[in-house]
């Protein structure tokens, strides 16, 4: 692992989610919530999930499920990455008929395993899909991005106590911890006091770290132990991370690029 | 013989525990079987399927929209799902991911709702479900099938395990529930079946209630009046063209339904008749919209004009006007 490639990879998908808002134009895009979550999609693609392009319904592929659908710019720009996508289908970002909604639609083709969006729905998909891993004796493991606004969903903590239930061990549950939601912060919206022991009075393995921090990241996820636990990583994120306009600040939770912010955040890469 | 031998001890359980049974049997047939529950193994008819296959039977607690989510997961990964709790939870509790999991993305699961209709009248409305077919008809890629009785579900669930979509299965009634069908017949989802022929009234019904519509007909045929009974049991997709053979032959068609009279069965007659040029009238039996006061199956069926005397009553003075 080399710590340059990753952040190379991180710095792509920063640059395809805006150029990707640009070119949506008035459509509009998800830009805070899918750049909190790019440097944990980064390292989960680049260098952590056993995916390949030439293999991308290989039955021992990692599955990815990306429960905050709306961060899909982030997945849409890690499978351009991966060469999964062609970089010219970024731009019918949200046009008609287009495949890349502004909430994944599912196409195991191009490696989007499920359609998400709809909030506190994914994890769920993902106990099936580990369970399914471990009915099946396979050794694949299942990878969920939650977010943390997403987490005042109660079908959340219905998955945990599954996940816990059925001991997967073989999944991993990233929380982007953005501290934001829809509205504003999620301390005045619904406050989620303490992520970290939630998950860990549930009965699963926690940690928490510096979501932008591409070597805690990896070393999170490289360190798997096989005890019986589901995994969960508290990652600590900035909403709109990587562009000072955008970072923290909510407007940008679903928002337009003009042309001439586009150009000004550019240097900023 | 051994079908006769099975529907009269399927009948005589009941539906909830022919359904036990039979899981047993699917077992053997599929090896990717799962079936998935909400706390509600013993109400399923499951325990002897949850001792012999451990390994094959997924109970997630009372958590219904991770039910769902979890049945859609293991669809993805190629196992044969079935799903139950009882009616309301298994439909409404977790209508949209119904929507999303199994409507939107298609992955396949055959969700069984238990004790739906009237039959939990003693326990209230919120455990009678007479609201699941409309909630669950507006959502594509899922068919809906009521069997008329053990029997019947014994036919349904061995198709829908191999149907091109997800399929929800209606169960109706208790224990002894009424034998609608005595002997072998053709059994296809989607295709309605003709148990009485007439041609002056047509009687269309889905679930055990078909009973009460055959002795009614009955009645009706000793007093002269040809009405002829027809088992719908597929509500989504309807069987058009048998709805537009019936109302080319008779004067009046009366449906029969242990659902609100909105969105179920009568509504969905309804929609094929409108685009039809046809002299056929329609009335529509069914909860009238609107929740009584608890009590008895009979009780229930009485106040909703589900009992014998009143769709007698309703053929009748609807056949004079």
């Amino acid at each position: 692992m080399k710590i340059s490639k990753l952040k190379n990879f991180a710095k792509n998908i920063r640059k395809n989610i805006i150029f990707t808002a640009f070119k949506a134009g008035s459509k509009s895009a998800h830009i805070g919530g899918a750049l909190s979550a790019a440097d944990i999609i980064a390292v989960l693609y680049s260098d952590i999930m056993n995916i390949k392009k030439t293999k991308i319904i290989d039955d021992n592929r990692d599955r990815f499920i990306l429960s905050k659908g709306h961060a899909c710019l982030a997945l849409y720009s890690a499978l351009v990455e991966k060469k999964f996508l062609k970089r010219k289908e970024l731009e019918t970002f949200e046009s008609d008929g287009s495949n890349l909604l502004g909430h994944p639609i599912i196409n195991k083709l191009v490696g989007i395993e499920f359609s998400t969006g709809s909030l506190g729905m994914g994890l769920s998909l993902g106990v099936g899909v580990a369970l399914a891993a471990k009915k099946k004796k396979k050794d694949y493991k299942t990878y969920v991005v939650l977010g943390d606004g997403e987490c005042n969903e109660g079908s959340v903590w219905e998955s945990v106590l599954s996940a816990n239930h059925f001991k997967l061990d073989n999944m991993i549950i990233i929380v982007d911890r953005n501290n934001f939601q829809q509205t504003g912060k999620n301390q005045s919206i619904m406050d989620l006091k303490n992520l970290k022991n939630k998950f860990k009075s549930f009965g699963c393995e926690t940690t928490e770290i510096d979501g932008h921090n591409i070597k805690e990241i990896y070393e999170a996820l490289i360190n798997i132990k096989q005890n019986n636990k589901p995994k969960v990583i508290v990652a600590n994120t900035i909403k709109g991370k990587g562009f000072k306009l955008f970072e923290n600040n909510n407007n940008w939770h679903h928002s337009v690029i003009t042309k001439s912010v586009y150009k000004e955040i550019l240097k900023e890469l | 013989m051994k079908i006769e031998k099975n529907i009269k001890l399927w009948s005589s359980l009941g539906m909830r525990a022919t359904f036990g049974l039979i899981a047993m049997e699917l077992a053997k047939k599929h090896p990717d079987l799962m079936i998935t529950t909400s706390d509600v193994s013993t109400s399923a008819g499951l325990d002897r399927y949850k001792k012999k296959y451990p390994d094959k039977f997924i109970d997630v607690g009372i958590a219904e929209q991770n039910l769902i989510g979890v049945s859609a997961g293991l669809s993805s990964e190629g196992f044969k799902v079935i799903s139950t709790t009882f009616a309301p939870f298994q439909t409404m509790r977790c209508c949209e991911q119904i929507k999303v999991n199994l409507g939107y993305m298609k992955n396949k699961v055959c969700m069984v709702g238990l004790a739906s209709g009237l039959v939990l009248g003693n326990l209230g409305f919120t455990h009678c479900c007479i609201e699941d077919v409309g909630t669950l008809r507006s959502i594509p890629n899922i068919a809906i099938v009521t069997p008329s009785d053990p029997f019947e579900l014994f036919k349904v669930l061995n198709e829908a395990l191999d149907y091109k979509d997800s399929v929800y299965i209606r169960l109706t009634a208790g224990s002894n529930t009424k034998i609608i069908n005595d002997k072998d017949y053709k059994f296809k989802i989607g295709k309605a079946v003709e148990i009485l022929p007439g041609k002056d009234v047509a009687i269309i019904g889905c679930g055990n209630i078909l009973g009460n519509c055959i002795e009614a007909a009955s009645m009706l045929r000793e007093k002269k009046i040809q009405c002829s009974v027809v088992n719908m049991h597929t509500i989504k997709p309807i069987d058009e063209e048998k709805i537009k053979e019936i109302a080319k032959k008779n004067k009046l068609i009366v449906t029969v339904e242990e659902h609100n009279v909105l969105g179920g069965l009568g509504t969905s007659v309804a929609e094929v008749l409108a685009s039809e040029v046809s002299n056929c009238k329609l009335v529509r039996i069914g909860i009238n919209d609107f929740y009584s006061s608890g009590g008895s199956y009979e009780y229930l069926k009485k106040i909703y004009g589900l009992s014998v005397e009143k769709i007698i009553q309703t053929v009748l003075s609807n056949l004079k006007k």
